[in-house]
């Protein structure tokens, strides 16, 4: 099982890297808070921890650190437009239930 | 499902805590919205794509609210109850207004702010504004998601007290948290300076569709600082469209034409205008209701003729904030171009000439100052990356003072100086036992205060009674980073204090700032001349006092033709005092210190008497 990005996705991580100036990739985990028990984590990474585990996805690098693997496994990251929204969207097949903003989950 | 941005390293904010946060850019014609996402500023549209929402208000007889370009559609129909360019009522009394008159809105006089009477009753200009500001807000949480931490808004960089208080007002009346003001120049220097890591000095040349503004800025090591600021606020895009109108009214031989025709061929001069910025020559063709038939070709070489004095007008101001700034052409190491009439070609072309470099002007003219609000209000919410610490440094347009006796200026933070700032400057009082104090501040350049703007009075009370001169009133001026002045006058001894926030009642002009900065230099000898003048009446006034003071307790020490000779010298003094001879009034002064010299010799005799008699030496040696 891997981490992937869509399309769209991997589209607009490459813009926002170039625009940034610098990053080899980005950097996606789950930490502990939130409505729901987890929330992710979606940042610019500028260097690899020993321990990450990294994917390559359409050319780009995807960083995970080992804990928040097992939440993501499997999981796209899309980039979407909701109306005048838009933003990045984990489609991740662990998660069992959500709040109902989406925001934090549980597995 | 909420849509995520990506952050800055270890940035990720918890769910429900993201620091949405965009810049406005209200502007005079169009307003926009703008933020900050994944690190790119962009700027943010409607439903229908578009990113410019038009600065019209309309206030329909069925109580429904038209903001934007519907309101614009219905212009012609309902000019009463269709309200445009309200940013040039924001902060200003009706005699403030050029022009009242030929507008169709129907004004009501009000205490400081002029109001609009509208279908859906009187309104203010805080009002409309902020139903644009509203609008802004909906389109933007509906972008982003959520509801907005805060906003940073954009004033010109001329705008006082009261229309930046009026704007933020008006903010917050839409549901805004005003993060700060912004002044427009430094909004589109930060466009362009962090994406592009700049430093060193910059010219930012705004040429919108009515008004022109150019501010000096300084970039150093993060910090931005407004040098000077200058401009024309009668000169902008729409006079270009004018001259090719009058230009197609010569071409095509035509005789005067109706309003309708002449509204017509303006739309068609401003499409000329338009379509040769990227073309060699635009025909212009158009049936008139007259009958008549235009059709003409309107050539860039003839449309940089037929406008080469409105680019060159754009110069003198330019060269004289320059000269403000201490600086010339070659010190300027970059040109941000800003506004609609920025991308005619010849403006780019003059303008490049002018500071021997090419202009910046990779990014869209009419939304860099929106995209550099954005930028720093994601900052001010704290989303902020490592190493983006930089601070943000303006300049008061002009100088801040109070009026000393004799209706003299006396200038506690001078103009041009960085913002936020705090002065402070010590006054005394003027006469024996005075136990308050009034004053007055004031703006302006001129030394005499008449010449000036009143800003606002106070009055401090409960000095204790002590000999002139002897109290010490700290009068402190304290402006913050949105520009706004408060003022703060503290007896030092009992700590008795009174402080103003200064709103006023009215705003000044553009046109009243660079007038009052011009007058400020033409006038600078006469005004040199006229301080000195006042001074020395100042002066004559406080010895005539002193002496009488001292008459009082002590004439018994004078013969009766030495108090003769006295009270002849003060009323020489009082004789000649008023007039504007300040030669006669300085020798009247030496001649009632000299006649007085025996008399001081005497009184201070008599006291250190006073103090000696009943007492030996060696008490005094002890």
């Amino acid at each position: 099982m891997s981490v992937t990005l869509s399309e769209s996705a991997a589209e607009h991580v490459s813009k926002f890297l170039a625009k940034r100036g610098k990053g080899i990739g980005i950097r996606l985990g789950v930490k502990t808070s939130g409505c729901s028990g987890m929330a992710y984590k979606l940042e610019f990474a500028d260097a690899a921890e020993p321990e990450d585990v990294v994917f390559d996805s359409r050319g780009l690098k995807v960083l995970i650190d080992p804990r928040s693997l097992p939440y993501l496994e499997g999981t796209e990251l899309d980039y979407t437009k909701e109306g005048l929204n838009e933003g990045f969207k984990f489609n991740n097949p662990n998660v069992k239930d959500q709040c109902g903003c989406g925001e934090s989950f549980n597995v | 499902m909420a849509l995520l941005q990506i952050t800055e390293p270890g940035e990720s904010t918890a769910p429900h805590e993201h620091r949405l946060a965009v810049g406005i850019d209200l502007g005079t014609t169009n307003s926009l919205v703008a933020t900050v996402r994944s690190g790119q500023a962009v700027v943010l549209s409607d439903e229908m794509g578009r990113s410019l929402l038009p600065s019209v208000v309309r206030y329909g007889n069925d109580g429904h609210v038209d903001v934007g370009f519907e309101a614009q559609a219905r212009q012609s129909l309902d000019p009463r109850n269709t309200i445009v360019s309200v940013k040039r009522f924001m902060g200003r009394g009706r005699r403030d207004i050029a022009h009242v008159e030929s507008m169709p809105y129907d004004f009501v006089d009000a205490e400081g702010m002029v109001k609009l009477r509208t279908a859906q009753g009187v309104k203010s200009p805080v009002e409309v504004s902020a139903d644009i500001l509203g609008n802004l807000r909906v389109r933007a949480e509906a972008s982003l998601g959520g509801a907005l931490t805060g906003a940073v808004i954009t004033v010109p960089a001329y705008f006082d007290d009261a229309q930046r208080q009026a704007t933020k007002d008006a903010a917050r009346l839409a549901g805004l948290n005003v993060l700060r003001l912004l002044n427009e120049p430094t909004a589109a220097a930060i466009a362009y300076g962090l994406d592009n890591g700049a430093e060193g000095i910059y010219a930012v040349y705004d040429l919108g569709g009515g008004t022109f503004d150019i501010s000096i800025l300084k970039l150093a090591k993060g910090i931005f600082q407004v040098l000077a600021t200058g401009g024309d606020s009668a000169l902008g895009g729409d006079d270009f469209d004018h001259r090719v109108f009058c230009w197609i009214i010569e071409a095509a031989k035509l005789s005067p034409v109706s309003p309708h025709d002449a509204r017509l061929l303006q739309t068609r001069a401003r499409e000329a205008k338009e379509y040769l910025t990227v073309h060699g020559e635009a025909p212009i063709s158009a049936r008139l209701a007259s009958g008549e038939f235009v059709d003409v070709k309107l050539t860039s070489e003839i449309f940089t003729e037929i406008t080469k004095t409105l680019v060159q007008k754009t110069l003198g101001p330019t060269r004289k904030a320059l000269r403000d700034a201490g600086l010339s052409a070659e010190d300027v190491k970059g040109v941000v171009m800003v506004g609609g009439a920025t991308r005619m070609p010849q403006v780019q072309k003059a303008v490049g000439e002018y500071f021997g470099r090419e202009p910046l002007n990779n990014l869209d003219p009419d939304k860099v100052v929106a995209l550099g609000a954005a930028i720093q209000a994601n900052l001010l919410a704290g989303n902020r990356a490592a190493g983006d610490d930089w601070l943000l440094l303006d300049v008061i347009p002009l100088s801040l003072g109070i009026e000393t006796m004799g209706g003299l200026t006396e200038k506690i933070i001078p103009r041009n100086s960085t913002i936020p700032v705090a002065r402070a400057q010590d006054f005394t009082t003027f006469k024996d036992g005075q136990t308050a104090m009034a004053l007055h501040v004031v703006q302006g350049e001129r030394e005499l205060v008449s010449d000036c703007r009143s800003l606002a009075r106070f009055e401090l009370r409960g000095i204790p009674p002590m000999v002139a001169g002897a109290a010490r009133i700290r009068v402190t001026f304290q402006v913050d980073a949105d520009g706004l002045l408060s003022a703060t006058a503290r007896e030092q001894t009992t700590g008795h204090e009174a402080r103003i926030e200064v709103k006023p009642s009215y705003g000044l002009t553009d046109d009243e700032v660079a007038a009052m900065l011009k007058d400020g230099f033409s006038h600078a000898t006469d005004d040199a001349f006229r301080r000195a003048l006042r001074e020395a009446q100042v002066e004559a006034q406080r010895l005539i006092e002193a002496v009488q003071s001292a008459l009082k307790d002590d004439a018994h020490l004078l013969s009766i033709l030495e108090r003769a000779h006295v009270d002849a010298c003060i009323a020489k003094l009082q004789a000649v005092m008023m007039g504007d001879d300040r030669r006669a009034i300085d020798a009247a002064m030496d001649a009632l210190n000299k006649g007085t010299g025996e008399f001081a010799a005497r009184r201070m005799n008599q006291s250190v008497q006073r103090a000696l008699s009943g007492k030996k030496i060696e008490e005094l040696e002890s």
